[in-house]
């Protein structure tokens, strides 16, 4: 019985290191920085080899969630290595990529203008070994296409990230974790006027073989940090579809 | 090598083209006559119409007169130049290096150089070209000779040969008028008012004595025609250096057969590109066509190359646009664009992965082929405050930056292409917003930094500086806003949101 444990057991660290998660032994010297929410991806390790999803509805949350791809992008481009950015409708600002320690000139643009070449570049640089990471915007995402893109993936160890604009097509597909990352109200220290470190509600929504989760992270000017839920005070502002007058 | 130049001279261009248009007008006298002053002036004469007595330069009316059917046609003033170039074009197949005469426009000039043995021999090349030119409908006299002036002079006035010897251009000259030297009018009335009919009648005298008679012009003319000055001549294709080309004994049709044609010229190219140290940018591939049509495929790449692997694959991604039609018969490989390349030795431990990884340069290439150059872009930081101008498109993937990123002012993750107006509600005279509309969606603003002033750069675009504000409204999200100019008393100012923050 024992024995028929252990065997279960290693098959399923096996599955797991095809699927592009490393055991935690080899985790300490590969952090990427979300602290408390790598915790949440089996191993306690950010899975590189991995598609990640950021759903974004509003340009706010595709600004937020720009933001903290950039946050990661620090990390994975360490080193020197290059990125490449596939977009249809791009309206991310390179300059500010640097507030968030990327290094916007390592980043390749390549605009283009149907969702089908997006895909064509971003498989085609997923299989670019000499890459660290590429983030493609997409709004429609089918089962098949994001199947060749993890097995494009797990070939050549490329981080792919999808910021997807329309989120009521949520339809089955397979990549590592779903993200969703909306802004929150920041909090300038010792209750100093204007505008304090970016915050924003960091939602995991899926993660295979993983728990999924909530946290408010802040980019504090060099790094990422948790931060502890705040007491909402003005409610009635929450209603989206409020109207004017 | 000994300069060789052959002069074509087309004796009736306008009319041979007119008559390859329109056989119909063969038993006709016609001319091109153009308005001039007020009057029709002639400027092409047809070989009847000249057997009546019709010269160019006539009034179109005298001529009438002299010959009763003429037919008059209008000509277009860059006529002839068009139609040489067409030639010239066409004559490349002789040699690289064809210009259009340009004193007399009415021929073409080629340096044949080291071209004729190509066709067995000086006189069965001339041969060739004759008897290509008749069949075709143009009545040519061809020279051959060291100059381009002394070509030029034989084809038009020589009456022994066209084909004048290494060395002795200078005898072939002796016996001709004055007029093979391409000279002005001018200096030709006075050499006939002075007796000279023939040019060995003046070549003997000192150089002095001529430059003070007929001017400077006039020695240049001479120097040419005999060789001692250099003719500069501007020809017609600019021969590219790295160019290979591959004639094919049976047309080709099918894909298997231009992946080949492609590879082999792919291999001499690079051996030829390596053994310089250089790596292609740019390649062009040209097929001629059965039919006489040439198709054209192009690549470029990101970093200077030369291996024959990945250029295949570049031009693999071409090969469904390459039409074969009946069958292509000449394959031609340039590389326009090339760059110094620095070989990188055989790494032994993995370098560090860049931007000019061989794996990214490849990639880019690909996607290149794929979508065009133009959709790949790096930015650069300029040194410029304006948003939308603070950014450069590097170069190259090699291409570095000269100034540092500009952290210390906020900037938005996402820039709107153009700012959006929007409707807001603030104090006068420099405080942000106390709330705005964008999109039918009010936002109440909670905290706000500002105003950060960004003049125009007046040297280039007029209009008003902006103030910006970063804000956050009550849900936590951040914009970037801005103000255009001044309030002053009649509300011309306006509010407008230029992007989003994370």
């Amino acid at each position: 019985m024992d024995m028929k444990r252990d065997l279960i057991h290693k098959l399923q660290q096996n599955i797991l290191m095809w699927q592009g998660y490393r055991p935690t032994v080899a985790a300490s010297s590969e952090q990427i920085g979300l602290g408390v929410i790598e915790s949440a991806f089996p191993g306690g390790v950010f899975p590189k080899r991995a598609i990640h999803e950021f759903i974004t509805v509003f340009p706010e949350q595709a600004a937020a969630s720009g933001g903290f791809i950039a946050g990661l992008l620090a990390v994975l481009m360490d080193g020197g290595a290059a990125c490449v950015w596939v977009s249809t409708s791009r309206r991310l600002f390179p300059a500010a990529l640097r507030a968030f320690n990327a290094d916007p000139e390592r980043i390749i643009f390549v605009d283009v203008k149907t969702e089908k070449d997006v895909l064509w570049i971003m498989e085609e640089a997923l299989k670019c070994e000499g890459l660290a990471a590429v983030v493609a915007e997409l709004n429609q995402l089918s089962l098949t296409a994001s199947r060749r893109l993890q097995l494009a993936v797990e070939e050549s160890g490329v981080t792919g990230f999808i910021l997807r604009k329309e989120a009521r097509k949520t339809a089955g597909s397979v990549t590592a974790a779903r993200w969703q990352i909306s802004p929150l109200p920041s909090n300038a220290e010792d209750g100093l006027p204007g505008l304090g470190f970016p915050r924003w509600q960091v939602e995991l929504q899926k993660v295979r073989n993983g728990n999924p989760g909530s946290w408010i992270l802040e980019w504090a000017g060099d790094a990422f940090v948790e931060v502890a839920p705040l007491q909402k005070e003005n409610i009635w502002s929450e209603d989206r579809n409020r109207q004017i007058g | 090598m000994q300069k060789r130049y052959v002069s074509i001279w087309f004796r009736h261009l306008l009319a041979d083209w007119q008559l390859i248009r329109r056989p119909e007008l063969a038993e006709v006298p016609f001319v091109f006559a153009a308005p001039d002053h007020g009057r029709m002036l002639i400027t092409a004469v047809s070989p009847l119409a000249h057997n009546f007595g019709v010269e160019t330069g006539m009034q179109s009316a005298d001529a009438k007169a002299i010959c009763p059917g003429l037919e008059i046609l209008d000509d277009k003033p860059d006529r002839p130049l068009k139609l040489l170039r067409g030639l010239g074009e066409w004559c490349v197949r002789y040699s690289p290096f064809v210009a259009i005469d340009e004193f007399a426009m009415d021929g073409l000039l080629m340096d044949v150089s080291g071209c004729a043995h190509l066709w067995g021999g000086e006189r069965e090349y001339l041969k060739e070209m004759v008897s290509r030119l008749k069949s075709k409908g143009y009545n040519v006299r061809l020279a051959f000779a060291d100059t381009p002036g002394a070509a030029w002079a034989v084809s038009r006035f020589g009456t022994v040969t066209p084909l004048i010897p290494e060395g002795e251009h200078m005898e072939a000259l002796l016996s001709l008028a004055p007029e093979a030297l391409r000279l002005d009018t001018a200096v030709l009335l006075k050499l006939r008012k002075l007796g000279f009919y023939q040019i060995k009648s003046f070549i003997g005298m000192p150089r002095s004595v001529l430059r003070r008679r007929f001017g400077e012009e006039f020695l240049v003319r001479l120097a040419q025609a005999l060789g001692t000055e250099q003719e500069v001549l501007q020809p017609l294709q600019v021969p590219v250096p790295f160019q290979e080309r591959l004639s094919c004994l049976e047309p080709i049709k099918t894909r298997t057969g231009i992946e080949l044609a492609i590879t082999r010229l792919l291999e001499i190219l690079c051996h030829r590109l390596q053994a310089e140290g250089k790596g292609l940018r740019r390649g062009v591939l040209t097929g001629y066509r059965l039919d006489g049509k040439v198709i054209q495929v192009t690549i470029g790449t990101s970093g200077a190359t030369h291996s024959v692997s990945h250029l295949f694959k570049l031009f693999q991604l071409k090969i469904d646009q390459i039409k074969p039609g009946l069958g292509i018969e000449l394959f031609v490989l340039e590389a326009p664009q090339v760059d110094d390349m620095v070989v990188p030795q055989e790494a032994i431990w993995t370098v560090k992965p860049g931007l000019d990884d061989q794996s990214v340069i490849r990639l880019l290439d690909k996607v290149a082929g794929k979508v065009g150059q133009e959709a790949i872009r790096r930015y650069l930081p300029a040194t410029r405050y304006w948003p939308e101008r603070s950014l450069k498109t590097a170069n190259a993937v090699t291409e570095k930056r000269i100034t540092d990123w500009n952290t210390d002012k906020p900037r938005p993750t996402e820039l709107l292409r153009r700012p959006d107006p929007i409707e807001v509600m603030a104090l006068i005279p420099d405080h942000p917003p106390k709330f705005f509309i964008y999109n039918g969606v009010q936002h109440y603003i909670v905290k706000a930094d500002g105003p950060e002033r960004i003049e125009r750069e007046w040297w280039m675009d007029k209009g008003e500086h902006r103030d910006y504000y970063q804000v956050e409204d009550d849900l936590g999200q951040r914009y970037w806003l801005f103000r255009s100019g001044h309030y002053d008393g009649d509300q011309k100012y306006k509010w407008f949101i230029h992007g989003f923050f994370a």
